[in-house]
């Protein structure tokens, strides 16, 4: 049996690795998840043959019953998600990853360990337990930025769950689940009373770790987490000597760490800026003034200005998707389109929620992926565009990140929409964006403001495009 | 020669663990922006493989605790896979050229 077991499992491994590189075109992406579905339904129908279980034990109605019941849940929760919700879905999902790798190395701690011939080594348990503290660190931290990300009520105060001494208060708390954990494993112990402790610690942890972080930082620590997952399937893999966890593990823990950082440095932020720090400890300085004044525009004149123009670059923000406004701005597009003008979509880094999140949102609308273009790749192009159409975004196209020394922003990639020879900015008010600040670009004098709920103001442009026959 | 032994058994999981430390990476490095999110989502999909995991733990749980907890492990597991696979497919399932729409 034995051997058929690790055969699928090397099967697996090879499907997850082959569907993860046709995950990364987008052209066989779809396929890639095909792949290395069929890889997970293979892995787990062969386990209920595994010889580590064991016979007769009549756990094997428990199993189908858990596997009905997480699989139901987690089926209907994705198949309902609205698509501007789906980052908070994968943190939710990658918790009970980490929930999960946490509980298999709960039931190997609390096995009797003082039968030395099944006794696990000092070794091995150190794996369990390191393994466990990452599971449930990730666990009660995915939980926390779902929360965050959902905007339920009791997490949406960031200051709230900021205190003084938080650094120290989190080593304590942190080292003392991994003195804890280092105790167990070396003593051998299975006191239910240490390891509860244990878990009771390390889940704290990931808590307190993942409330004072801001939305805007979420995508980060839940890109973190999705690594830490990963790290600990792997560590629980060598535990119970799963060489499909062990790869799979790795290979996550490893691209999970690498997007990490790269999400962060597309946000101009460290990721230890992202953990230890806040947006409110940043631009201690007094922000630049701001001089000119805002001009506001009426949509019809606006549409007016881009159906006359040879070549349009819409900036959508999440604001956009908020305001459930992609489908009408694509439904606009076709239209300039049709009437012969260049029509492309920018895109920043971090619009969206986390990167990559606005290209989802935009191709849900329908809109094809090669309109669609990266920052280092459009960035030249707006200069030789008549209409920058900025929707629902603010940071990302603030000069303050170019020239502001003092700006929290500075330094922060941002697009050259002020570039271009005219700039529409969609906006239901005058507020500020995310990071808080004024933006120099609403004030220029080739920009001209379009006030309102996106999805009206899109409505109104579309209407205006078409009185023009 | 029980040295040799111990050495291999020491190696070789550090050899798997580096290469496929490598290719994790590898395979994140060439990846367009546009697919950051469905790629992270696929790999919160691959990690996923905690189920079998979770299902060996259960199969040898013997207390009442025991069996709770691989339960609730089985029940996470299987969350983290199923869910993890349908919204990386709703997203990908999205992403058309504008060649394939013209039909």
């Amino acid at each position: 049996m034995g051997y058929v077991i690790e055969t699928i499992y090397f099967v697996t491994a090879v499907l997850f690795i082959i569907g993860l590189k046709r995950m990364s075109h987008p052209t066989t992406a779809r396929s890639g998840i095909v792949w290395a579905g069929y890889g997970m339904v293979m892995a787990t129908v062969v386990s209920f043959i595994h010889p580590q279980i064991q016979a007769g034990s009549g756990n094997y109605l428990l199993m189908i019953i858990a596997i009905a019941i997480g699989g139901a849940i987690a089926w209907y929760g994705a198949k309902k998600v609205a698509m501007t919700a789906m980052p908070q879905m994968i943190a939710i999902y990658n918790g009970m990853g980490g929930g999960a790798a946490a509980a298999i190395a709960a039931v190997e701690l609390l096995k009797d360990h003082t039968d030395k011939a099944h006794a696990p080594s000092t070794g091995i348990l150190l794996m369990a337990v390191a393994g466990a503290l990452i599971g449930a660190v990730s666990f009660s931290g995915s939980v926390v930025a779902f929360g965050k990300l959902q905007e339920l009520k009791f997490f949406k105060d960031d200051a709230k769950f900021r205190f003084t001494g938080q650094q120290k208060v989190n080593a304590i708390i942190f080292l003392g689940a991994a003195l804890l954990g280092i105790i167990i494993a070396v003593s051998h112990s299975s006191s239910g009373g240490l390891i509860t402790l244990f878990f009771i610690l390390a889940l704290a942890f990931g808590a307190m770790m993942a409330l004072p972080i801001g939305g805007a930082d979420m995508p980060v620590v839940i890109s973190l987490f999705n690594a830490f997952t990963g790290l600990a399937v792997a560590l629980e893999g060598f535990v119970l000597n799963n060489s499909a966890m062990i790869i799979a593990g790795i290979i996550v823990g490893s691209s999970g760490t690498l997007l990490t950082l790269m999400m962060a440095k597309a946000m101009n932020r460290s990721v230890s800026n992202v953990l230890f720090s806040n947006w409110a400890a940043l631009g201690s300085g007094e922000a630049q003034e701001v001089t000119g004044s805002l001009k506001p525009m009426e949509p019809s004149d606006a549409a007016i200005q881009m159906a006359y123009a040879a070549k349009v670059i819409i900036v959508p923000g999440y604001g956009m998707a908020v305001a459930q406004a992609q489908h009408k701005i694509w439904e606009m597009s076709k239209l300039l389109i049709d009437r012969g003008t260049e029509v492309k979509f920018a895109i920043h880094p971090v619009a969206g929620r986390m990167p990559g999140h606005m290209n989802v949102l935009l191709a849900e609308a329908g809109v094809p992926y090669d309109l669609i273009f990266d920052m280092e790749e459009i960035n030249e192009e707006f200069s030789t565009a008549d209409v920058a159409l900025v929707i629902g975004a603010n940071d990302v196209v603030n000069p303050a990140a170019r020239t502001d020394k003092s700006s929290p922003i500075y330094g922060m990639p941002i697009l050259n929409v002020d570039h271009a020879k005219n700039v529409q900015v969609i906006k239901r008010g005058k507020g500020v964006g995310f990071a808080g600040i004024e933006n120099a670009l609403f004030f220029a004098d080739n920009t001209r403001m379009v006030y309102g709920d996106a999805q009206k103001v899109a409505a109104g442009l579309i209407q205006g495009i078409k009185d023009l026959g | 020669m029980e040295i040799m032994k111990l050495v291999v058994e020491f190696f070789s999981p550090i050899y798997i663990l580096m290469l496929a430390a490598f290719l994790g990476y590898e395979i994140i490095s060439r990846v367009p922006v546009i697919l950051h999110t469905p790629l992270m989502s696929g790999t919160n999909f691959v990690h996923g493989i905690v189920l079998v995991g979770a299902m060996v733990a259960l199969g040898q749980a013997e207390t009442g605790l025991e069996k709770f907890i691989g339960f609730l492990g089985v029940l996470l597991g299987a969350g983290n896979a199923v869910g993890g696979y349908f919204v990386t497919e709703r997203m990908l399932e999205m992403f058309k050229s504008s060649k394939g729409q013209e039909k």
